[in-house]
């Protein structure tokens, strides 16, 4: 196993990460996958959007591509079909990917490109100051919402599979071997890759919500992932809620792998 | 030997595209413009080139960056509405200087405007449309002939520069067919490819004319690219003096080089006492009165610059110390007409001839213009 320093651009800390925020887990879960998978630096391409997960790759030593807000996969799109020898891994954020990139999210999802997208989701934005994200459960404190949220929240998983995303998987932050193993099963899978990672936010969403620091959220998090039986997964979670309101239960694990056609646009053969 | 087709001037932007290296095209659907998408998918699999649809404009011209980065050539294709939706990426690009091309086919606006007919209502949106200090270069062509070479040259001004380049015509350049010799083979510019080792690039140190050299993804050189202010390594800051200095380099490469970028046509200028001032589609209007005019023993010229952007400010300074009277022509209420009153500083009468009702600046038209500005018979 190689030091996973070696993948850091070592020379760009400090990282611009709060104390105790999860994304560094998550980043370094990540890089045991490009290990353990031996991917070749100079053919790993990160594409992110805006925020504080997207920019996390600009601490690694691959090809980086910090594009606009939420149009990371359109961007990272054009970068495989023009060289597909590249691996091309989307790094985002639940804000970036399912409110302001929606769109292009579900359609490279049902192109089925042969990208991995990780999305880090921690209910919030962060880095514009802690306003309600498409994944912030009803009740929940932001700045946008200061006496709880009253709007309905996403499943994204649920979304991503019904666009035609042929692996999808939702993980934690909590439980990093599992993260690289996932990560790690998407990167290979062959066709659209989309993993939510549970993340956290401690120093808007847990100071908005009382939960927190982020050992605390990570703990929580591991409480909340509990076995049950369900159609899809063998266990479900509970978003990050407060104490009032009950929030949809979500799905975690591998919850859809198919082996389907993979675009790679309209081309020659 | 060069091939004589009858083909329209949508369809001359692809062959010129396609000579000259473009193996990439992203798009959306938009009226007057869908030709371009629709010849493009019938070419580029022939050739090794890639097509793709996307789900709007804004994610066409992000792929088409990112195809740029990749390495390879690539453009989109687009009209008002759509254009609008480009202005993200366009600032994008200028930002983190990535090569490529946009063409704008030109329809009435604002908002979804008059789909089916001509405008030049983009000029000042193609120019200042994205947010922020950024310099632009934006070429105008007349004709059918013209549209094949200005996408030639868009595609190697981009890639000499690191810079998007707009193409900006309209709805009838794009939809007249004419009879056009194409050549068998155009001028190709490529970028400059950095010289040192991977880890030694660091991607926007520019050479003395301020263009850095550009490495593609999978090239073996492994760098950041950002939109975010950034320094000679490619990675963000807010240093004041960087900051200064990376969008100073932006407007200089161009500015620089405007000498290299602007075309301008003067045409029977030589003893002219009025000039009209036209481009695009009312360039053709403006050079068919000028000759009728001239029948007439009216002492009239043309000033038709095919670079909109940097504006020729000395080739109209000239015309304007020369003339008595400068008509400008345009199909908007007067976008280039305050540069041109820039460029003259009351050397000569600047009088508008503007039409924004979605049909065509006639060549009759402009001689009644020219007649009562002259004071004479035309
Ligand atoms: S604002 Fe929240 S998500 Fe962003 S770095 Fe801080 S803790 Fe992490």
């Amino acid at each position: 196993m190689t030091d996973i320093n070696t993948y850091l651009r070592e020379w760009t800390m400090p990282h611009v990460l709060c104390p105790g925020c999860a994304h560094g887990i998550v980043l370094r879960s990540f890089l045991e996958a490009v290990d353990q998978l031996q991917l070749d630096p100079d053919k790993l391409a990160m594409v992110a959007g805006i925020g504080c997960s997207s920019r996390l790759i600009g601490h690694v030593d691959f090809c980086t591509l910090h594009g606009t807000h939420g149009r990371a996969p359109a961007f990272a799109t054009g970068l495989k079909l023009a060289r597909p020898e590249l691996n091309v891994v989307v790094l985002t954020g639940d804000g970036d990917a399912l409110a302001i990139g929606g769109n292009h999210m579900i359609h490279a999802a049902r192109r089925n490109i042969d990208i991995t997208v990780l999305m880090l989701s921690n209910a919030i934005y962060g880095m514009t100051g802690g306003q309600s994200a498409p994944t912030t459960p009803e009740g929940a404190v932001a700045s946008t919402t200061p006496a709880g949220n009253t709007e309905p929240m996403f499943d994204s998983c649920k979304l991503l599979i019904g666009a035609g995303a042929s692996f999808v998987a939702r993980v934690f932050a909590a439980n990093p071997l599992e993260m690289t193993k996932v990560m790690a099963d998407g990167i290979t899978h062959p066709g659209f890759s989309f993993i939510e990672v549970i993340s956290d936010c401690p120093e808007y969403f847990g100071r908005y919500n009382n939960i927190g620091g982020g050992a605390n959220m990570l703990s929580w998090m591991t409480v909340q992932d509990e076995g049950v039986a369900g159609p899809l997964s063998a266990k479900r979670f509970v978003n990050h809620v407060p104490i009032t309101v009950l929030s949809p239960a979500l799905a975690t694990g591998v919850l859809e792998r198919e082996v389907r056609p993979v675009f790679s646009g309209i081309r020659e053969g | 030997m060069s091939d004589v087709q009858l083909i329209q001037g949508n369809e001359a932007c692809v062959r010129g595209a396609l000579a000259v290296g473009c193996r990439f095209y992203a798009g959306y659907p938009i009226t007057p413009s869908s030709e371009i998408a629709e010849q493009m998918v019938r070419l580029l699999p022939g050739i090794g080139g890639v097509f793709i649809q996307m789900e709007d404009e804004i994610a066409s011209l992000a792929s088409i960056i990112g195809a740029s980065i990749a390495g390879t050539k690539a453009m989109t294709a687009t009209s008002g509405p759509g254009f609008s939706l480009m202005q993200e990426h366009i600032g994008f690009a200028t930002m983190a200087e990535v090569p490529c091309v946009i063409v704008n086919v030109m329809r009435g606006g604002p908002s979804t405007g008059l789909p089916t007919s001509p405008s030049q209502g983009d000029v000042m949106q193609a120019r200042w449309g994205t947010h922020g200090d950024h310099p632009a270069i934006v070429l105008a062509p007349s004709s059918v002939g013209e549209v094949f070479d200005a996408t030639v040259r868009a595609f190697n001004l981009s890639e000499r520069f690191r810079t998007p380049v707009i193409v900006l015509y309209d709805e009838i350049v794009g939809h007249t067919r004419e009879s056009v010799a194409l050549p068998d083979s155009v001028e190709i510019v490529d970028r400059i490819q950095p010289n040192s080792d991977g880890s030694e690039f660091w991607p926007k140190r520019a050479a003395a004319d301020g263009v850095p050299p550009m490495s593609a993804f999978g090239d073996g050189h492994r760098f950041h690219i950002t939109g975010l202010t950034h320094g000679e390594r490619g990675f963000p800051t807010n240093d004041p003096q960087v900051a200064e200095a990376l969008i100073t380099r932006l407007h200089r490469k161009v500015e620089a080089h405007a000498e290299e970028i602007i075309e301008v046509e003067v045409f029977m200028m030589d003893d002219a006492e009025t000039a009209i001032f036209a481009y695009g589609i009312v360039g053709r209007s403006a050079r068919e009165a000028v000759l009728r005019a001239r029948a007439d023993g009216v002492k009239v010229g043309l000033i038709r610059p095919l670079t909109l952007w940097p504006f020729p400010y000395a080739q109209v300074a000239e015309a304007a110390k020369q003339v008595d009277t400068l008509v400008v022509a345009e199909m908007n209420l007067g976008q280039l007409i305050g540069e041109v009153e820039r460029a003259a500083v009351g050397q000569a009468e600047i009088v508008g001839y503007l039409r924004v009702d979605g049909e065509p600046i006639t060549p009759t038209a402009l001689l009644n213009v020219v007649a009562s500005v002259s004071g004479g018979q035309a």
